[in-house]
C-alpha cells in the first residue's frame, strides 16, 4: 500500500530524513519508534504533505500513486489521514460542521453523494459511542479550549469518521492518561481491517501494550536503523536506544544532534 | 512562498464580479458645486422651500469646513468641483408595475441577482431599489400600507409625508455634523424613508439595494427610519457598484430614530468596487450613520459586513438618550489588496441604565489596512451605564495591517466599561490541518474566516448571512497560503 524509497527531506535547509526505506502492506500496523530528534514526526508530516518540509530525494508510492506530487488535500482525499501531535484550534468553527465538510470533501472525491445532516449525525453518534466519547465535543469549536487529552481523542474520532486507508498517528499517545490512551488504542484497533493500514509514531512502548504492531521500526538520525517484530518495542523499553550501534554512531555526529531535537 | 500563501493570493486576484456599466440615458446637472447647483437639485425634485433652505444652510456651512484628516487612511485629493452632483435616469414614468421599469435597468438588477419580483414577497422582503440616486421601483407598498408602514424613496416622502420628514430630518445627524454629512445635506439626491407606526411590528425585512452607476456621479443618499412607540423594524441594505477607473465619492447619511420601546435593526452588506490590485479605482465611502434611542427601552442594532470600497470611513453609532435603551454594533470589515478601512462605532450613553455592545471583527489580507476606531462616552447623568467592547483582528499574509483606536470617556463612576482586543493570524498550521482533512486551501480560509466572524453573522437575517459568507469568500479570494 505504501512504499517509501530512499526518502530525504528537511526543513529550512536542514536535512532531517536521510534515506528512509519503508514498506507497509494493507492490513498491517507499523510502529515507528526513536529518540527525540530522530525524525519520526518529520516522516509523518512529509507523508501528509506539510508545506514547510522539503523533499530532496527519494519517492513515496501510495496505492500506485506518486504521493509526493500530490497536494495535502489530494493525499487526504486519496485516503491518507494524519492524527496531529498538536491539533490546531479553529475558533468559531463548529466541530461537527468541520468534520462534515471534511467527510463530504472525501465523498465528493470518490464520486459519492454528500451526507446530509441527519445521516451524518447517525454516523457520528455511532462513532462517538464506539470510542466512548462525550457528545458535547461535537458542538464546540474545533479543538478550541480542549484539554490535551480531548484534542487527541478528537483526532481519533475524526479518524473513525473519515475512515482513511492509511492512518498516521503522530505521537498521539504522548501526554495521555490511561483512559485517553485506551480511546486511542480502540480507534486504531477498530481501523484494523484487511484493506487499511496504520503507522504509529511513538516515543514510548506504552501504546503498544494495547495495539500490537506487526512491525516495529527504530528511527535514528533520519534513518531506520532497525526493524523487527513487536518484541523489538519491548527490548527498546528495557534497554533504551543507546545500545543500538547505529544510534550511538549517529548521536556522536555533532552536526545534527542539537538542532534536530524537539522536532520529534 | 508557501502554497497556502499562493492560494490566498489567487483568491485575492479574483476579479470583481459585479463590474459592468448599464447604458441608460442620464439626466445630469452641470459639473461642480455652488448654490445654483443646490437650488437646481431642489428644484428638480420639486422640494418645499424649507428643505431648500436647509440644503443651503448646509452648503454654506460646508464651505467653512475642512475635510477631516484624522482617519487612518490615505488617498489623493478629492476635487469637489469636478463632480456631478445629481443624475437621474431620464425616463421616469409613474410606475404601476414592474413591467414598466426600463428594461436596461431590469437587466442590470438581474445581473446583480436582485430578484425584483414576487419571489421577494415569498422571501418576506420588500425592495426599494435605488438606481443612481432615484428610485425606479418600489414593491409591496400596498401590503405595508395596510399596516400603516411607510416605505418609499426619500423624495417621495418629501412629497407625500413632508411633516414627518421635517420633524425628523437632521435630528440625529444635524446638517452641520461633519464635512461629509454636511456635503450630503446640501446635495443629497435620494435614499429611503421608512416609518413604522405605533405598536406595529414590520412583518418583512425592508431592504434596499444601492448602486452607483452614472460616471463621475458621487452618490449622496439620505436615509431616515423612524420607529414609533413599540414598533419593530429590520432593515437591510446591500450594495454593489460597477467597475470604474476613477475614484467615486460616496457620502451617505443614515438617521434612525427609535421611540419608547421601539427596536430598529439595520444591517448592511457593502460590496462596492474596491479598486484593482494596485489600488486603482474603487469607491471612496465616507458615510455617517447614527441612531437615536430617543425613547425608554428602545434598541438600535447596527450590523455591517464591509467587504468593498477602496476606502471605508464609517462609524455607525447610537445616542442612548432614553433610560434603559440599548445600542449594539456588530461589524465585519475586510480589506484586501490596497483597500483601507477605518471603521467602528460611537456609543453615547446619556440615559440611565443604558447598555451598549460592540463586536468588531477586522480581517486584513494583501496590503489591506484595517482600523477599528470606536468611542464609548458615558455622560455624567448616565447612572448604571454599561458597555462591552470586543475588537478582534485577523491577519492573512504579512503585508497587511490591523490597528485599533478605542476612545473611552467616562464621566459617571457607576459605569461599567469592558474592552477586549485580540489580533491573530491565519496560521499555515490551521490551513494545513484543514487540508489534511481533505478541504481545499480556499475552503479552509473561508471556514476559518467565517468562524472568526460568527458572532457578527449570527446577527444578520438568515438569507443575508448566507450572502455575507459568500461575499467574504469572494473578497478574500487569493489571500491564503
Amino acid at each position: 500500500m505504501l512504499k517509501v524509497t530512499n526518502l530525504h527531506a528537511g526543513i529550512a535547509g536542514r536535512e532531517i530524513l536521510r534515506g528512509i526505506d519503508l514498506s507497509i502492506d494493507a492490513g498491517q500496523v507499523h510502529a515507528i519508534m526513536g529518540p527525540n530528534g530522530s525524525g519520526k514526526s518529520t516522516l509523518a508530516r512529509v507523508l501528509a504533505g506539510h508545506p514547510e518540509y522539503v523533499v530532496t530525494a527519494g519517492e513515496v508510492v501510495f496505492d500506485g500513486q506518486d504521493l509526493l506530487s500530490m497536494d495535502p488535500e489530494s493525499r487526504a482525499r486519496a485516503g491518507v489521514f494524519m492524527a496531529f501531535q498538536y491539533p490546531v484550534e479553529i475558533p468559531g468553527v463548529n466541530n461537527a460542521y468541520f468534520l462534515k465538510a471534511a467527510l463530504n470533501a472525501l465523498r465528493a472525491h470518490r464520486g459519492e453523494e454528500p451526507l446530509d445532516a441527519m445521516d451524518f449525525m447517525v454516523l457520528v453518534r455511532d462513532r462517538m459511542k464506539q470510542l466512548g466519547m462525550d457528545e458535547t465535543l461535537l458542538n464546540r469549536p474545533v479543538n478550541e479550549g480542549f484539554s490535551g487529552g480531548e484534542k487527541k481523542r478528537n483526532e481519533i474520532f475524526q479518524m473513525a469518521v473519515l475512515e482513511p486507508r492509511l492512518a498516521i498517528l503522530d505521537e498521539t499517545d504522548s501526554g495521555l492518561d490511561i483512559d485517553a490512551l485506551k480511546v486511542v488504542a480502540n480507534g486504531v484497533n477498530a481501523m484494523r481491517r484487511p484493506d487499511r493500514a496504520s503507522l504509529l509514531v511513538t516515543h514510548y512502548q506504552r501504546l503498544l501494550d494495547y495495539v500490537v504492531p506487526d512491525v516495529v521500526h527504530v528511527l535514528a538520525d533520519g534513518r531506520i536503523v532497525r526493524s523487527g517484530g513487536k518484541e523489538l518495542a519491548l527490548e527498546l523499553e528495557e534497554k533504551g536506544y543507546g545500545w543500538l550501534p547505529a544510534y550511538a554512531e549517529a548521536s556522536a555526529r555533532p552536526a545534527n544532534a542539537p538542532d534536530a531535537r524537539g522536532r520529534g | 512562498m508557501s502554497t497556502s500563501t499562493q492560494t490566498i493570493e489567487q483568491l485575492a486576484n479574483r476579479e470583481y464580479k459585479y463590474g459592468f456599466i448599464t447604458d441608460v440615458e442620464q439626466e445630469s446637472v452641470p459639473r461642480g458645486l455652488n448654490e445654483d447647483v443646490v437650488r437646481l437639485i431642489s428644484e428638480k425634485k420639486q422640494e418645499p422651500a424649507w428643505l431648500l433652505e436647509w440644503r443651503l444652510k448646509a452648503y454654506r456651512t460646508w464651505l467653512t469646513m475642512k475635510e477631516p484628516t484624522w482617519g487612518n487612511v490615505t488617498y489623493g485629493p478629492i476635487d469637489y468641483q469636478d463632480m456631478i452632483y445629481y443624475a437621474a435616469p431620464k425616463k421616469r414614468p409613474a410606475l404601476a408595475s414592474l413591467d414598466e421599469v426600463d428594461p436596461e435597468i431590469r437587466k442590470t438588477f438581474e445581473k446583480l441577482g436582485i430578484p425584483l419580483d414576487e419571489q421577494k414577497l415569498l422571501a418576506g422582503v420588500a425592495v426599494d431599489a435605488v438606481f443612481d440616486s432615484v428610485s425606479v421601483a418600489t414593491t409591496f407598498k400596498v401590503k405595508l400600507k395596510e399596516l400603516g408602514i411607510i416605505f418609499c424613496s426619500f423624495s417621495e416622502a418629501v412629497q407625500n409625508h413632508p411633516e414627518l420628514v421635517r420633524k425628523y430630518l437632521g435630528t440625529v445627524v444635524p446638517y452641520s455634523d461633519n464635512f461629509f454629512a454636511t456635503l450630503n445635506s446640501a446635495v443629497f439626491s435620494d435614499g429611503s424613508f421608512a416609518y413604522i407606526p405605533k405598536g406595529v411590528r414590520c412583518p418583512m425585512e425592508l431592504s434596499t439595494y444601492f448602486r452607483i452607476n452614472a460616471q463621475n456621479t458621487g452618490q449622496f443618499e439620505r436615509t431616515l427610519i423612524v420607529a414609533e412607540e413599540g414598533a419593530y423594524v429590520s432593515y437591510l441594505e446591500g450594495c454593489t457598484a460597477p467597475m470604474r477607473d476613477e475614484h467615486q465619492l460616496h457620502a451617505a447619511v443614515v438617521e434612525l430614530v427609535a421611540l419608547d420601546n421601539a427596536t430598529i435593526k439595520y444591517s448592511t452588506v457593502q460590496n462596492w468596487y474596491p479598486g484593482d490590485k494596485e489600488g486603482k479605482g474603487g469607491i471612496y465611502n465616507f458615510v455617517t450613520k447614527r441612531g437615536s434611542c430617543l425613547g425608554v427601552n428602545s434598541k438600535i442594532t447596527w450590523t455591517q459586513v464591509e467587504t468593498g470600497s477602496a476606502i471605508t470611513w464609517k462609524y455607525p453609532g447610537c445616542v442612548l438618550i432614553g433610560d434603559n435603551s440599548v445600542g449594539e454594533f456588530y461589524s465585519v470589515a475586510t480589506t484586501n489588496n490596497r483597500q483601507q478601512a477605518d471603521t467602528g462605532t460611537k456609543m453615547i450613553h446619556l440615559g440611565k441604565n443604558t447598555k451598549s455592545t460592540i463586536v468588531s471583527k477586522g480581517i486584513s489580507a494583501g496590503h489591506g489596512q484595517n482600523t477599528y476606531r470606536g468611542m464609548v462616552k458615558i455622560a455624567k447623568g448616565a447612572r448604571g451605564a454599561r458597555n462591552y467592547s470586543q475588537c478582534d483582528s485577523l491577519l492573512i499574509g504579512d503585508r497587511c495591517g490591523a490597528h485599533t483606536f478605542p476612545y473611552l470617556e467616562i464621566k459617571n463612576s457607576t459605569a461599567k466599561v469592558e474592552h477586549e482586543a485580540s489580533t491573530s493570524k491565519i496560521g499555515e498550521d490551521q490551513i494545513f490541518y484543514c487540508r489534511q482533512r481533505g478541504l481545499s486551501a480556499e475552503d479552509a480560509v473561508n471556514m476559518i474566516v467565517n468562524g472568526f466572524c460568527k458572532e457578527v453573522f449570527r446577527q444578520l437575517p438568515m438569507e443575508f448571512a448566507v450572502e455575507a459568507q459568500k461575499l467574504l469568500g469572494v473578497s478574500l479570494e487569493g489571500s491564503v497560503g
